[in-house]
């Protein structure tokens, strides 16, 4: 009862340096980015996906909305861009409830490493996951005849702002992940969110006939921009206007979603 | 409270106290655990166990009291604490999703070793936890015993000086079980304190060198598993007639007894064939052998022992451990050792 502690053990330092955290952030980012490579199902889903979309959405609607499949595919593929991008940010919402749920977190709570970096990680390893939604997307719209009219800086530049949207998206869907207690309310919650977010906007077809109330949601829909801005960088037409009114959304949607999604995650780790 | 070397405790927590809304998950919880010991913390389902570890190993805020691990506190020296500690939860918190080696080497890399040692580390801590062969699988298709190993591997890779296990055989198969009490042992060893919960009183009794028994948020005693089994009195005698058929005659002959010697409540154990009574006056003895010799009862077997921890814990709690862990593992302790120490009390 009267041992006394020999300091034996070297004293613990006292705080975390700056690059400590980052390396923390970047070792996170390598499991995520390694779970993508691992976990066969989502790597299926995130590129069956986009191909299912292009297949569906191109034969189906194609003859009847733009009278031919090709015309329509030059039409819907930078819209379909948005709508798989989108979805997959879903994923970020998924990983970290599962990470809460399988006590994952509370491991790396236990641990002394920078108290965002399990947060920062999921997130910069998703960027890989939706690159491959965009070059899937890209990819195969081209095998069924997808032209970039436009210049390769401006798909560059196309694909950039995807990434820039979904990051910005992905503090949502983190958001919800950290709040709802299964990854079955996590779906749910994000489709009742994304489905009308994604569909009412002229993402699949032009909002000419819809009606006039409906219109007007189309109108500031943050989607209806994004789609507007990749139309024009892909295939011609106008950028700047939607372009720079998607880049105004995505910092919004960052600027409310992120802090909250911080502070809810604070309050659970 | 301050950092102080000369803190005689790896673990020291004074009036800890949790609420969730409305229920008191620890209402006042005082515990210490003495370097290079194992302090089993006891108690049933829901008795706050887990919430005190999750305190203690800054998972979350008391909202009351004081906490410290080697001298620094939970709250204001988190990051310190956290470079003393492991930590293994009641569900394996490994990464399902990545191989048992890149779970190590994650854990290895955020601890700040460089690429190759935080491989070489988890390569040794593999090697150590018998899992090499199945290193590079991913851990969704680990059994659970393989998982818990895994945990175990991972709550090491930072060679703590205090380690915390919550309830670290739940639901293992009684292999596992043994095999991880022996690599708890192994760490005590090497001078790693632990705190363990655990409600397998087996468990404790194996493993724990102090106990504290915690209820319904409280701790209703502590000492050691020794102590502890003192506290209820002393002894409890241990008879069993050759032919089981004559049981009953010989607990209605106990209980006529041992009322009349101000013992207590007489216990048929039917899966031993052999009734128990604790017994205050050794007076009882001879009377006990007398009379059944009186009627010709033969003795298989006819013992004085200490309690085991389940009788404690029945005594104290007023009602039984969790049925999971009243296998009758506890093996009677050896006749002879009667003596009767001082309770350290509930502080």
């Amino acid at each position: 009862m009267t041992a006394v502690v020999a300091p034996a053990f070297p004293a613990p330092a006292r705080r975390l340096s700056l690059r400590g955290g980052l390396r923390n952030t970047f070792t996170l980012t390598w499991r995520s980015v390694l779970k993508i490579r691992t976990n066969l199902e989502d790597l299926l889903g995130l590129s069956l996906q986009p191909i299912m979309y292009l297949l569906l959405f191109t034969y189906v609607f194609g003859g009847a909305i733009a009278g031919g499949t090709h015309a329509y595919l030059q039409f819907s593929l930078p819209g379909i861009l948005v709508l798989s991008v989108v979805f997959a940010t879903l994923g970020t919402g998924l990983m970290l409830n599962q990470d809460i749920a399988n006590g994952v977190f509370d491991r790396f709570r236990s641990l002394p490493i920078a108290r965002s970096a399990p947060l920062a990680g999921a997130i910069l390893g998703d960027i890989v996951r939706y690159s491959i939604s965009v070059a899937v997307t890209l990819g195969f719209g081209m095998i069924l005849g997808f032209r970039v009219t436009t210049s390769a800086l401006a798909a560059v530049a196309a694909c950039l702002l995807l990434l820039v949207f979904a990051l910005a998206m992905c503090w949502f869907s983190a958001l919800i992940g950290l709040m709802v207690k299964t990854p079955q309310a996590v779906q749910w919650f994000g489709f009742l969110v994304m489905f009308p977010l994604v569909f009412g906007s002229n993402l699949l077809v032009p909002s000419r006939t819809m009606p006039g109330w409906l219109q007007a949601f189309v109108k500031v829909n943050p989607i209806t921009y994004l789609t507007e801005a990749e139309r024009g960088l892909l295939t011609g037409g106008p950028v700047a206007t939607a372009a720079i009114r998607s880049l105004l959304w995505a910092l919004g949607i960052f600027v409310v979603f992120a802090p909250l999604a911080v502070r809810v995650y604070r309050r659970k780790t | 409270m301050r950092y102080d070397a000369t803190s005689p405790y790896a673990v020291e927590a004074t009036g800890l106290v949790k609420r969730f809304g409305k229920t008191t998950a620890l209402a006042g919880v005082d515990l210490v655990a003495r370097p290079g010991r194992v302090l089993g913390v006891l108690g049933p389902n829901g008795a706050g166990k887990t919430t005190a570890v999750r305190i203690l190993a800054t998972l979350a805020r008391p909202d009351g009291g004081q906490a410290s691990v080697c001298g620094y506190d939970v709250l204001r020296h988190a990051y310190q604490v956290r470079q003393l500690i492991g930590l293994t939860g009641q569900y394996a918190s490994v990464d399902e999703g990545l191989s048992g080696t890149n779970n190590l080497i994650m854990i290895g890399r955020l601890l700040g070793l460089p690429r190759a040692q935080a491989r070489a580390r988890a390569a040794e801590l593999l090697a150590r936890f018998e899992l090499t062969e199945a290193a590079g699988r991913i851990v969704k298709t680990y059994s659970g015993g393989m998982r818990r190993r895994l945990d175990l591997a991972a709550s090491l890779t930072g060679r703590p000086r205090v380690l915390f296990l919550d309830e670290p055989t739940t639901g293992l198969d009684p292999n596992s079980r043994t095999d991880v009490w022996v690599m708890i042992r192994q760490l005590v060893s090497d001078g790693v304190t632990v705190l363990l919960t655990t409600q397998y009183l087996d468990e404790a009794d194996q493993l724990a060198h102090d106990i504290v028994v915690i209820d319904r948020g409280k701790v209703i005693a502590t000492g050691t598993p020794d102590e502890l089994k003192a506290r209820t009195g002393g002894q409890v005698l241990w008879v069993a007639p050759s032919d089981p058929a004559r049981l009953a005659e010989v607990a209605t002959l106990l209980e006529a007894l041992a009322g009349a010697f101000g013992g207590g409540e007489v216990t048929t154990d039917a899966e031993a064939d052999a009734v128990s009574a604790p017994v205050a006056d050794k007076a009882l003895l001879p009377r006990v052998i007398r009379e059944l010799d009186d009627r010709g009862i033969e003795l298989a077997e006819f013992t004085l022992r200490r309690p085991s921890l389940d009788e404690v814990f029945f005594a104290l709690t007023g009602h039984r451990s969790d049925p999971l862990s009243r296998g009758g593992s506890t093996p009677p302790d050896p006749p002879g050792n009667t003596q009767t120490r001082e309770l350290e009390g509930t502080r």
